[in-house]
């Protein structure tokens, strides 16, 4: 078990020739995920490292029965590409792109919601179920098989915690980044939710960010509803207000969005909060026990 | 992106939002003249940076004439204007708008931002303007109104006209306030604004509605599509290296510590900073380098912490995950054996080929430390500060 993306999943690339979308759908396909093929608009009809290219997204699934997109369009063309995703009917459509412009994305959301497509992104590095496939530019090589669930609005600040995780024998079940922008497709809570049906995963980690209430909506819905323990780490806490920390949505404004609100709602939703990335790791495995 | 509220204004003027006239100036010697221009009577002097609590700051004066405009203007024109935003240090006025006065009758708040819950933009207005509106939606948020934008319909006459009422507006004036409303938001759109303030929004004595204050910020991720947003932008007003990192997008961002660090991803850079203030150190920046970053971009961003003054000691946290640590060790020992290093260095590095990288930094003999794991890292580099 997993969520989102496992063994059967038929992933398609957007923008399958350019340099990125070449790399990732290399490796996504060395880590085992069942690439089908990829668009490249113009280029329809050619292969492309031994996969078959088309013109549209439609055209793609209709030949090769893909039922997930990544994808990696330049930032002018992402918000267009999502809504392709969607046009073609496609259950989830994973968008890496960093850089789109927020009104963009605030017009394409405003499309997409309700329809049967799920967004995860976009400037997010994807996602990847332990053992079995990826979306995305998480690397292969430092996950493993295991029992967390890690759902992230950093890239590498996730590899950090599939590291920790890794390395103290846990392993993961599937890691989703959601992404640093302002407006993305799947939230905290959405992403729990998909934890909470998947018996694999026994506890989860929640890495946040300045900027933002997502963090604390997802703490309301965990004292709710949330039953599995969850180990949440908010990055900014020494992240002065009024600059954008690096992602377009890590920005304290008007005195909101601060890392010390976000982690007293976590905790205060009986979440464990560690203050040091350093112990994420170390506080799942004093969650869960070391039982195998 | 941020803009002078002179730029703003004319580019709000465009779409048909009212504003006082004015003229912004470089040089006090022509402050006379444009007062005189403007009327010869009443006219205000505006510092123009980059920061909110300007009049508290002693920034804006009004005067009743040409005479004085330009008595005001050498005042304000070289000041260091310290305001609430611009933090102790302040920030060198180097332009001044000098505008018509006008007769005050209200101050009105209006302002347009996303809302990320709702994915809208939100038109707000607040009947309590010329304050700050953090200040009102703590104190008094009954004072705040609200509509929600949905993007493919756009801003509708009948949200427009309720905010209108709600501020106690009358007659003429609900028409104007609605266009003026439809103006700013046209104007938001069309230029990928991230923020829009009018504050304050003014009705005159003679029942004129105006945009008194206005400021602007755009979505940088949009300026793709603007280039003549370009000469809008005023590196005068932004700290030197931060206008240098930007040249080789690096993501920098100067604070006042002296622990200099480089990080691989936005996330990854603030937990960075954050770990360093838990092993009792100060971070002297934020520094995202990238997922992709090359051995030349490592240099650069190397030759930027370095230029910091500040900078006791340099904490290099990479996650290689497409960045190889080999290459970055091979871009690190380049960079150092270029510039040399005044201060000590600890690398922590883990993911893609990480023995061959750690392997690469021993065997250049140059004084690297090497962590195990954050923590570590962390502690060996504030203990290497002191």
């Amino acid at each position: 078990m997993a969520v989102l993306i496992d063994k059967h999943t038929r992933l398609m690339v957007q923008g399958i020739t350019g340099r990125e979308g070449t790399f990732h759908a290399k490796a996504a396909a060395a880590y085992g995920t069942n690439v089908v093929g990829g668009v490249t608009p113009g280029k329809g009809g050619t292969t492309h490292e031994g996969w078959p290219v088309f013109n549209t997204v439609a055209d793609c699934v209709k030949a090769t029965g893909a039922n997930a997109s990544v994808i990696f369009v330049p930032p002018p063309g992402g918000a267009d590409a999502i809504l392709e995703a969607a046009d073609a009917g496609l259950p989830l459509a994973v968008c890496i792109t960093e850089g789109i412009p927020t009104l963009d994305m605030m017009r394409a959301f405003a499309a997409i919601r309700g329809s049967k497509t799920r967004v995860i992104g976009p400037n997010c590095p994807g996602l990847i179920t332990a053992g079995q496939a990826k979306a995305g530019i998480i690397p292969g090589n430092i996950v493993k098989e295991g029992r967390v669930g890690i759902v992230s609005k950093s890239g590498t600040l996730t590899y950090e915690a599939i590291h920790q995780l890794t390395r103290n024998g846990l392993g993961q079940t599937t890691c989703i980044g959601i992404g640093g922008d302002p407006l993305i497709g799947t939230s905290f809570i959405d992403a729990l939710s998909l934890f909470a049906g998947d018996p694999q995963t026994e506890a989860v980690v929640m890495i946040g960010e300045i900027g933002g209430n997502a963090e604390q909506d997802a703490a309301s819905w965990i004292k709710a509803v949330f039953k599995k323990p969850v180990v949440g780490f908010i990055a900014g806490q020494t992240a002065p207000p009024g600059r954008r920390m690096g992602h377009a949505g890590a920005i304290i404004a008007g005195g909101k969005g601060t890392a010390a609100e976000k982690m007293a709602a976590l905790a205060a939703a009986g979440v464990t909060v560690v203050k040091s990335p350093a112990d994420i790791g170390t506080a799942v495995m004093n969650l869960l026990g070391t039982r195998p | 992106m941020k803009i002078h509220e002179y730029q703003a204004k004319a580019i709000l003027a465009g779409y048909g939002v009212p504003v006082p006239k004015g003229e912004v100036i470089f040089d006090a010697k022509d402050a006379a003249a444009v007062a005189q221009r403007l009327g010869g009577g009443t006219v205000v002097v505006k510092a123009q940076i980059h920061a909110g609590g300007r009049g508290k700051g002693g920034g804006v004066k009004v005067v009743p004439g040409p005479d004085e405009a330009r008595a005001a203007a050498e005042k304000i024109l070289g000041m260091n204007l310290v305001t609430y935003q611009t933090g102790l240090s302040g920030q060198m006025v180097r332009r001044v708008l000098i505008e018509q006065g006008l007769k005050i009758t209200r101050e009105l708040y209006l302002g347009i931002v996303l809302d990320r819950s709702t994915e809208r933009l939100v038109l707000m207005v607040s009947s309590e303007g010329g304050v700050e509106i953090e200040k009102v939606a703590e104190e008094t948020p009954e004072k705040i109104h609200k509509e929600f934008i949905h993007p493919g319909i756009g801003l509708n006459s009948f949200q427009t006209r309720k905010l209108a009422f709600a501020l106690g507006l009358q007659g003429a004036q609900v028409a104007a306030a609605s266009r003026m409303m439809t103006a700013l938001y046209n104007a938001f759109v069309a230029t990928d604004a991230s923020l829009l303030e009018i504050n304050p929004l003014i009705v005159t004595e003679d029942g004129s509605l105006l945009a008194l204050d206005a400021k602007m910020n755009f979505d940088d991720n949009a300026m793709f599509r603007h280039a003549d947003f370009k000469e809008l932008r005023d590196v005068s007003e932004e700290a030197p290296l931060e206008v240098e990192a930007s040249k080789y997008s690096l993501n920098y961002i100067k604070l006042d510590g002296t622990i200099g660090c480089m990080v691989n991803g936005a996330g990854l850079a603030m937990a960075t900073m954050d770990i360093i203030k838990l092993a009792g150190g100060e971070p002297a920046n934020f520094l995202d380098v990238g997922g992709g970053a090359n051995a030349e971009q490592i240099k650069n961003a190397f030759r930027i912490l370095m230029a910091d003054t500040a900078v006791k000691a340099v904490l290099i946290n990479i996650f290689g995950g497409i960045l190889r640590c080999d290459i970055l060790a091979e871009g690190l020992i380049a960079a150092v054996k270029d510039l040399g290093v005044r201060v000590p260095i600890v690398i922590r590095m883990e993911g893609t080929n990480v023995e061959q990288g750690k392997q690469m930094l021993k065997q250049s003999g140059l004084n690297f430390t090497t962590a195990d794991d954050m923590a570590d890292a962390a502690k060996k580099v504030v203990a290497a500060a002191k």
